[in-house]
């Protein structure tokens, strides 16, 4: 652990300008994960910028009845907030599927989707990691990969987004508000994280300075229906070897529209659109669901390692995406 | 046969005595002993398997504020004793695992003592490193004995003639994987050098264990080191031998006279420094016949030690004494890889060493259509089937029978992937277990009276386990007053010398040295003592373990629930029921069951330390990564035990109960899990991915 400048900023605004100027700073929100970090010597920033305080903390309504969620809002609020448990399931559902009560006590809405991947080799600064080190080699490959991606993988990196709420936002099309040196700007959520390419040390499109102050929830009727389910290695506490959130609106045995997206497989939260496409008009069926899993993950490629890779997550994702779209238009059924 | 004491205090489910000091948070555990001004230690691991450090540039950790020195072997003090390599902390440039020890930092404080650690640049000459364990290695020998004593091989008839000729066979190889002891507590030691005397305040499961061991590797009399250990924040086995960690604190305390020093474990490093417990590949042959008789029963065991340093696990052990076959062999290999060093982790030998055989067993009623309940009745031994001595009691048959009432076990339907419940397959499952009862040979209590009360002292340790507790109860039944006039006071080599708290032998040694005790003080003074009388007494040897083999038994019932959608695994039940002679407190019982149990569960769902074969490393060495149960894996868990009066084991009647919880869970939840979906998983852990391709 090394010796860090702390600061406590009056506004956003100079926060922004204090991170923007300084190559080794960082924002620090609930500090659920850098702060590991730091310990860990992952991240050694020279100077760490405080903005619990800067951003909103409210839930407020949106004129089309969406909702926008401050950066601020603590995670455990924002799963706890009726409008959110009656108007997006899926959000609430996956906050508390994630870490424990006493995390989601201090992570916040900005926070929670900027965490960084859990791969055991980014964490440990004794292993090559093209992530933290850009150029130095993924030491992932080829080594303990259960938990790693299975789409969008480069030779360069392999490591998953460990997020659950992020999962929720990009079925919900949450759209960011971000505040930057050179002002405001929005970014569609499923734009907000990247695959790792030949950049792996990036996690989304935000630039150096870039502080996410809001993430807006559109209407979003279907959502009324939705679920988020995480399938782990143990009932609780465990990051998702996958999940999938939906929303789905089926009518007469029949699906009118899908929203889905994928934790646990890939760098980003994995929107299915494909999935979503095949989905569309389909009868009500396993089969139907299978087939549109099969489209999603044709072009899946699983990891070879020496604690037995992670083919085993093509099957897993298509009998939990099975499994949480029939329960959802069973609630149709009896709705 | 030792005339067993008239329970009062013993049989009572009292309160633990240091309860509330731990509820409110003022015991003192190791790292947070108040010494003034003390100094920080902070390890250097190295980073490759093998090989030998060629340079440690300690420049930059040297020219921060605050760093008071680094010591790499070159500077490190000479040690009196290098024979145990784990040991021989600085004592060389040789790399004999990842994560061995290169190098330390001292500072001012914690936080100058991390950073300055960090910038410790250390460079190796790096060679070949071989990590892979594999039942097929053509380096495989034979040990000259397992843990602790036991021979490496047994045979007896002809297994192979029992296999061919037997009209029912199981064959099958069955796996556990390397696992850690994670007590929340990590490795800690508060040291001091003043005046040629060493004390060290050390998280350990003996404090005289300790104190010997640093005695030989520094060269010091006794009077010359007093360790310290009130509490425990667990300890499994890993604090039951000091480790680098220990040695390292004690020399850098050395390194600077008169300033105390603390090393803490990160968790991180626990998992290279702390021991664990081997990787098991356990081949299993069971011959019987129709009616379920076995007339053979071997295991060939494979597993691994550290290249510097060899730990032999007994996991063929358990099978020598569990079943009666005509035919029998247990065999032990060894791989000495460039990995950190195993020991000791809660129930050596008989927790994995339970696994194969009581999954074998489960397979081999599968193929004959019987209860496996009832085929371990079948084939439960009249005597010891590897000494032929009876046994002091072996209530195996009640634990089953008591499990199979309270568990609803009659009816049961046998075959397997049967029952589909609310979209998840439902199954349930049986096996047995077992842990020897273990006397130390030594172990020394004092009584004295004092103001009106009876103290005792006895360096022992608690755990968490309820020593506190227990002893106050076997002292008051043994001076035949109130328990509550008592002290026991335990943890400190300023009392009388005692046993290490591991083999499940604490209460069976240091009880029986306190019941010694007290027969010499009464013997002195009789029943109306003065003030400052005293007496001490010592465990003997039990002349009944000459004639009589002493184990307590048990069995665990469970059932499983596997999603027929996504295979994940839950245990909504495991019932253990045990003999163990008399429990000594109910209340405190229950939690060591309870608690093995638990281990147990985690044992068969959860835990593997992932070592990767290309750097020699742990590399899930954390709590995120290496799971053990959370809440919510833990549902409806039961312990019961069934009376047993055991006059041969001691004065209390009880046996040991702080490994047997653990004993068998691993296997009981593995053959529901069969039971449930019919997929038979023979490699722990029983995850998801092992029982998803059912369906």
């Amino acid at each position: 652990m090394r010796p860090f400048a702390y600061a406590t900023p009056p506004d956003a605004r100079e926060a922004v300008l204090a991170v923007a100027e300084r190559p080794d700073a960082a924002f620090l929100a609930g500090g659920t994960n850098l702060v590991d970090h730091l310990r860990l010597g992952v991240a050694t920033p020279g100077l760490l910028v405080d903005v619990t305080a800067l951003t909103s903390a409210e839930i407020e309504d949106l004129p089309d009845g969406g909702l926008r969620l401050g950066a601020a809002v603590r995670n455990s609020d924002l799963a706890a907030d009726p409008r959110v448990r009656g108007r997006y399931p899926v959000l609430a559902e996956a906050l508390l599927a994630g870490a424990s009560g006493q995390l989601r006590n201090m992570a916040t809405t900005g926070g929670n989707p900027l965490q960084r991947t859990r791969c055991v080799y980014f964490q440990d600064v004794t292993t090559p990691c093209n992530k933290r080190e850009p150029g130095s080699g993924c030491a992932a490959i080829g080594g303990a990969t259960r938990n790693h991606a299975i789409l969008g993988t480069s030779g360069r990196c392999i490591a998953t987004h460990p997020s659950d709420m992020a999962v929720a936002l990009a079925a919900l099309d949450a759209q960011v508000h971000v505040l930057g040196p050179d002002g405001e700007r929005t970014v569609p959520f499923t734009d907000l994280h990247t695959l790792p390419g030949d950049t792996p040390e990036r996690d989304t499109v935000l630039g150096h300075g870039e502080l996410i102050t809001a993430i807006d929830v559109p209407a979003a009727p279907i959502a009324a229906r939705s679920r988020y389910r995480k399938v782990r290695d143990r009932a609780s506490y465990a990051f998702a070897l996958v999940s999938v959130a939906a929303c789905l609106d089926v009518a007469g045995g029949r699906i009118r529209d899908a929203r889905l997206a994928f934790g646990g497989v890939a760098h980003k939260p994995w929107r299915a659109h494909r999935a979503e496409e095949a989905l569309r008009g389909a009868p009500a069926t396993d089969e139907s669901y299978r087939a549109a899993a099969g489209v999603e993950l044709a072009d899946a490629r699983p990891q070879e390692g020496f604690d037995g890779g992670n083919a085993f997550k093509i099957p897993l994702l298509t009998g939990t995406l099975v499994s949480t779209l029939r329960a959802l238009a069973g609630e149709e059924t009896r709705a | 046969m030792t005339a067993t004491l008239e329970p009062r205090a013993i049989g009572r489910g009292l309160a633990r005595r240091d309860g509330g000091a731990k509820v409110r948070g003022v015991a003192i555990y190791a790292d947070e002993t108040p010494v003034p001004d003390p100094l920080f230690c902070r390890i250097v691991q190295a980073t490759v398997a093998r090989g030998r450090v060629s340079d440690v540039d300690t420049a930059g950790a040297t020219a921060l504020d605050g760093v008071v020195g680094v010591m790499t072997s070159t500077e490190a003090e000479r040690l009196a004793s290098t024979d145990d390599a784990e040991l021989a902390v600085l004592q060389g440039t040789e790399v004999g695992f990842r994560g061995q020890i290169v190098a330390a930092v001292l500072a001012e404080t914690d936080e100058v003592a991390r950073e300055a650690a960090d910038l410790v640049r250390v460079t190796y000459a790096e060679e070949q490193a071989d990590a892979r364990l594999s039942a097929d290695r053509g380096d495989l020998y034979t040990p000259e004995s397992v843990n602790p004593t036991y021979p490496p091989d047994t045979h007896e008839g002809d297994v192979a003639a029992a296999m061919a000729e037997a009209p029912v066979t199981v064959e099958q190889t069955y796996t556990t994987p390397m696992h850690h002891n994670n007590p929340m507590e990590p490795h800690a030691t508060t040291a001091l050098w003043e005046d040629g005397h060493l004390t060290l305040w050390d998280s350990t499961q003996g404090v005289h264990p300790v104190r010997q061991t640093v005695t030989q590797i520094f060269g010091l009399e006794p009077e010359q080191v007093r360790v310290v250990c009130p509490y425990v924040g667990g300890g499994f086995g890993s604090k039951g031998n000091p480790h680098a960690n220990v040695i390292m604190a004690a020399m850098a305390a050395r390194a600077v006279p008169g300033r105390p020093v603390r090393l803490a474990l990160t968790r991180q490093q626990m998992f290279s420094l702390a021991g664990y417990r081997t990787p098991t590949i356990q081949r299993m042959q069971l011959a019987a016949e129709r009616d379920g008789t076995l007339r053979g029963i071997a295991i060939d065991v494979v597993e691994q030690t550290s290249r510097i340093k060899e730990f032999a696990e007994q996991t063929g052990v358990p099978t020598r004494n569990m079943y009666a076959a005509p035919n029998r062999r247990t065999t032990h290999r060894l791989a000495a890889l460039d990995v950190p060093v195993p020991s000791w982790m809660r129930a050596p030998g008989e927790c994995p060493g339970m696994f194969g055989p009581e999954v074998a067993m489960d397979e081999l009623a599968a193929e004959l259509g019987l209860d496996p309940v009832e085929l371990r009745i079948r084939n439960e031994p009249e005597v010891d089937p590897e000494t032929g001595k009876p046994f002091s009691s072996r209530n195996l048959v009640a634990c089953l029978r008591e499990g199979a009432a309270r568990f609803g076990w009659a009816g049961r339907d046998h075959r397997p992937g049967m029952r589909l419940e609310d979209g998840w397959w439902v199954g349930t499952g049986v096996a047995a277990s077992v842990y020897p009862t273990m006397r130390m040979p030594k172990s020394t209590a004092t009584v004295t009276y004092d103001g009106g009360r009876y103290v005792a002292r006895i360096g022992a340790a608690d755990l968490g386990t309820g020593t506190w507790t227990v002893l106050p109860q076997i002292a008051a039944d043994a001076l035949d007053v109130p328990v509550e006039d008592v002290d026991v006071l335990i943890g400190d080599t300023d009392h009388p010398e005692a046993s290490v708290a591991g083999g499940s032998s604490g209460t069976t040694t240091w009880g029986s040295a306190l019941v010694e005790a007290v027969r010499e003080f009464r013997d002195k003074y009789g029943e109306d003592p003065h003030d400052g009388d005293a007496a001490s007494g010592s465990v003997n040897p039990n002349a009944a373990e000459e004639d009589y083999v002493m184990s307590a038994f048990g069995a665990q019932f469970a059932e499983v629930r596997v999603h027929a959608d996504t295979g994940e695994v839950r245990v909504p039940r495991l019932y253990g029921v045990f003999a163990a002679g008399r429990i000594v407190n109910p209340r405190l019982a229950r939690s060591q069951f309870l608690g093995g149990m638990t281990m147990g569960l985690g044992m068969a769902l959860h835990e593997q330390s992932l070592l990767d074969p290309r750097t020699g490393h742990v590399v899930n060495h954390d709590l995120a990564e290496y799971h053990v149960p959370a809440n919510a894996d833990v549902d409806d868990l039961q312990a019961h035990w069934v009376d047993e009066d055991d006059p041969y084991v001691n004065a209390m009647g009880s046996k040991g109960i702080g490994e047997i919880g653990i004993v068998g869970t691993a296997a009981a939840v593995a053959n529901a899990a069969w039971h449930a979906t019919g997929v038979r998983v023979r490699d722990l852990p029983v995850t998801l991915d092992r029982v998803l391709p059912a369906r």
